[in-house]
């Protein structure tokens, strides 16, 4: 467990979309680890290239389609320089993933039962009798009610609230190091969103997996995150602890999106919206990606890419006016 | 800027006191098919037996998960379908009586959540905007004119944004068309259906500053429908919760949001995520999901999830209780003599 070495690197991510209309620069040389047992949320709007780059830990991208460059690094092996065989491996074993759709992702002419038991076969070549005790073992675990016999469901016999969690324990099937959630709880009723919200955290906190969430939402980001990443125009402009990020933002975006969210004691006054829109990514301007919509923007700020400062509290921002640590 | 109205503002009929809307009894079911082909037709009610009334000038605020009927009574109240029972008075004249349909739609539009998927995606923006104006009997040209106004109204540049397709545009600058749209006719009743659910956050705040300006340019009344307790906090003036069907509670903004009444307000209130990593969440309120509007439980149809519930709760639906201040509560702990154990008066 005191291993030094990060659990998963991501060193100078890019990925590149080919369209109709041009090259879209989704993910634009992103830096983050993740160490063990650690919850890591990266938190932007749509187009801010974080399910895309959820999706490149798992190499799940279109090969055809897609241009990535950088290097991912799990558990020491270097994710692109794998053969396909291994990753196959890797999926569902050490990474696995929750997407925000259960009833697309899960198979919908297989049972829940079933679909646990083939992953946990797949990996850990165990008896079919053996797999389906994990199953039902997995089901409980994520407090699935009478689970024997959800075990026979098909997912849709199934509730929203509950093919999510279908959906988690077939993820944890085979106790991954790390568990890829992208916006777990976006599709659910309130309700619901805080069972499965204070169901993944006490999951982890059980297995001591390590966990990136992907999320446009603060309030999911303050309720699970150990540190959270901003992203905005496939760019990482700010990442610090949980309360460092959320509570004292530094970059004008990450400053700007905390204010435009409405909260409690906002009544009968003017929101502060951040004015315009997010860039187009297949015509990123060549200078910082936000200064367009930004308030304290200057010229330096359309000559190059702003420079990755690390603040005197460790957290590191994406941004000329950013104080560096002395 | 000159506010060009090529049609007048629909009248004030029944003065300022005259609520703008009442509804009685607003009823939908949906008859579904039973699995197999002998099985029983079964009746999802989706809306069942819901009473309110809004007045002019104010924001009513619906909230609830789904299944609650939400989206079902916006529809019911633009008449795109058919209530089986219940009564509509807008502005003292019955709809589908005094009132025709044609008229209502005039005086009462809406705005849908997926701004995509509500624009006619073969008409330019000019085309969709003047569409509903010329067939009220607006010549062509001062409709397009009017066209160009409003999207000034809403923020756009016209000059740019006349000629393009929906699909040139952004999610924000849609919504604001969809909004401008409704605003074509000079209604005096917005529905607003998730209109700024599909938005970005930072782009949620612009067009919720807009609809503030708005009401008051164009003096307007909203019906506000979100899943969003936060917003519906800041934008509306009074709050409607719905559950499965019904109206569970009704009031000022304020005194719902400083003291929710019914048990299940209080459990969706609860479920709000914290916006403090170091003060989170601890425990669920209700657990659970919704249950299917097919078939509902019998009485008080929170009762199965709600951890108050008692015998009374099973045997008898409760009735609105007025908790003064125009507070409402359907739930029989506010009735002392509902016959619940733990009912307490509240006066």
């Amino acid at each position: 467990m005191s291993d030094p070495t990060p659990l998963l690197s991501v060193t100078g991510l890019n990925v590149a979309f080919q369209t109709p209309r041009g090259t879209a620069q989704a993910v634009n040389g992103i830096d983050f680890t993740l160490a063990r047992g650690e919850v890591l949320c990266l938190l932007g709007e749509s187009g801010s290239g974080k399910s895309v780059t959820l999706r490149a830990l798992m190499r799940l991208l279109p090969e055809q389609r897609s241009r990535i460059s950088g290097r991912v690094t799990i558990a020491g092996e270097d994710l692109y320089g794998l053969p396909e065989r291994r990753v196959e491996d890797l999926r569902g074993k050490v990474v696995s993933m929750v997407f925000q759709e259960p009833m697309l992702a899960l198979d919908p002419v297989y049972t829940i039962g079933a679909q646990i038991a083939e992953t946990i076969v797949r990996h850990e070549r165990v008896s079919k009798a053996e797999a389906g005790r994990r199953a039902l073992e997995l089901l409980e675990k994520v407090q699935i009610p009478s689970a024997k016999r959800r075990l026979e469901a098909y997912p849709h016999e199934m509730s929203g609230g509950m093919r999510q969690r279908a959906m988690i324990a077939l993820a944890l099937a085979c106790n991954p190091a790390i568990l890829l959630a992208d916006e777990p709880t976006t599709a659910l009723d309130a309700t619901v969103q805080m069972q499965v919200l204070l169901l993944l955290r006490r999951l982890q906190a059980e297995t001591g997996m390590a966990v990136i969430m992907v999320t446009h939402d603060i309030g999911v980001a303050a309720e699970t995150a150990d540190r959270v990443a901003v992203m905005y125009a496939g760019r990482i402009v700010e990442q610090g602890t949980a309360a460092q990020v959320l509570k004292t933002p530094q970059h004008p975006y990450a400053t700007g999106l905390f204010a435009s969210t409405v909260h409690a004691g906002l009544k009968d006054r003017r929101l502060d919206a951040i004015p315009g829109a997010p860039p187009d990514l297949t015509a990123l301007p060549p200078g910082c990606a936000f200064a367009p919509r930004c308030a304290r923007r200057r010229e330096a700020c359309d000559v190059g890419q702003p420079p990755k400062i690390r603040m005197a509290d460790a957290r590191e921002v994406l941004c000329v006016d950013a104080v560096a640590a002395g | 800027m000159t506010v060009v109205h090529t049609l007048p503002p629909a009248p004030d009929v029944g003065g300022p006191a005259e609520p703008l809307l009442k509804v009685e009894g607003l009823t939908k079911h949906f008859p579904v098919r039973g699995t197999g082909f002998f099985a029983p037709k079964l009746v999802a009610r989706a809306v069942d037996g819901i009473t309110f009334s809004i007045a002019k000038g104010e924001t009513l605020g619906v909230v609830g998960e789904s299944g609650c009927g939400k989206s079902t009574t916006a529809r019911l109240l633009m008449r795109l379908i058919e209530p089986d029972s219940g009564s509509m008075i807008f502005d003292g004249e019955l709809v589908g009586g005094e009132l025709s349909l044609r008229d209502l739609r005039r005086r009462m539009q809406m705005v849908f959540q997926d701004s995509y998927a509500s624009l006619n995606p073969r008409l330019t923006i000019a085309d969709s905007l003047a569409f509903a104006p010329v067939v009220h009997g607006i010549p062509h040209g001062e409709a397009m004119a009017a066209a160009a106004d409003l999207l000034e109204q809403v923020g756009l540049d016209s000059a740019t944004v006349l000629g393009r397709y929906p699909h040139q545009l952004s999610g924000g600058q849609r919504q604001r068309i969809n909004i401008a749209r409704a605003l074509a006719l000079h209604p005096r009743l917005v529905i607003l259906d998730e209109a700024v659910s599909a938005l970005d956050k930072s782009v949620e705040a612009q067009v919720l500053n807009l609809l503030v300006d708005l009401k008051r340019s164009f003096d307007l009344t909203y019906i506000f429908i979100s899943h969003d307790l936060n917003v519906v906090h800041y934008i509306a003036d009074r709050a409607m919760v719905m559950y499965l069907g019904k109206i569970v509670e009704l009031g000022p903004v304020d005194r719902i949001y400083a003291a929710p009444a019914h048990p299940y307000t209080r459990a969706l209130f609860s479920a709000r995520l914290s916006s403090d990593p170091e003060r989170r969440t601890v425990a669920v309120a209700i657990e659970g999901d919704p249950p299917n509007p097919i078939n509902p439980p019998s009485g008080c149809r929170f009762r199965t999830r709600c951890p108050m519930a008692a015998e009374v709760c099973a045997a008898h639906e409760p009735a609105a209780i007025d908790l003064g201040f125009g507070h409402s509560v359907a739930c029989h702990l506010h009735d002392p003599a509902s016959g619940h154990a733990e009912a307490r008066a509240h006066v």
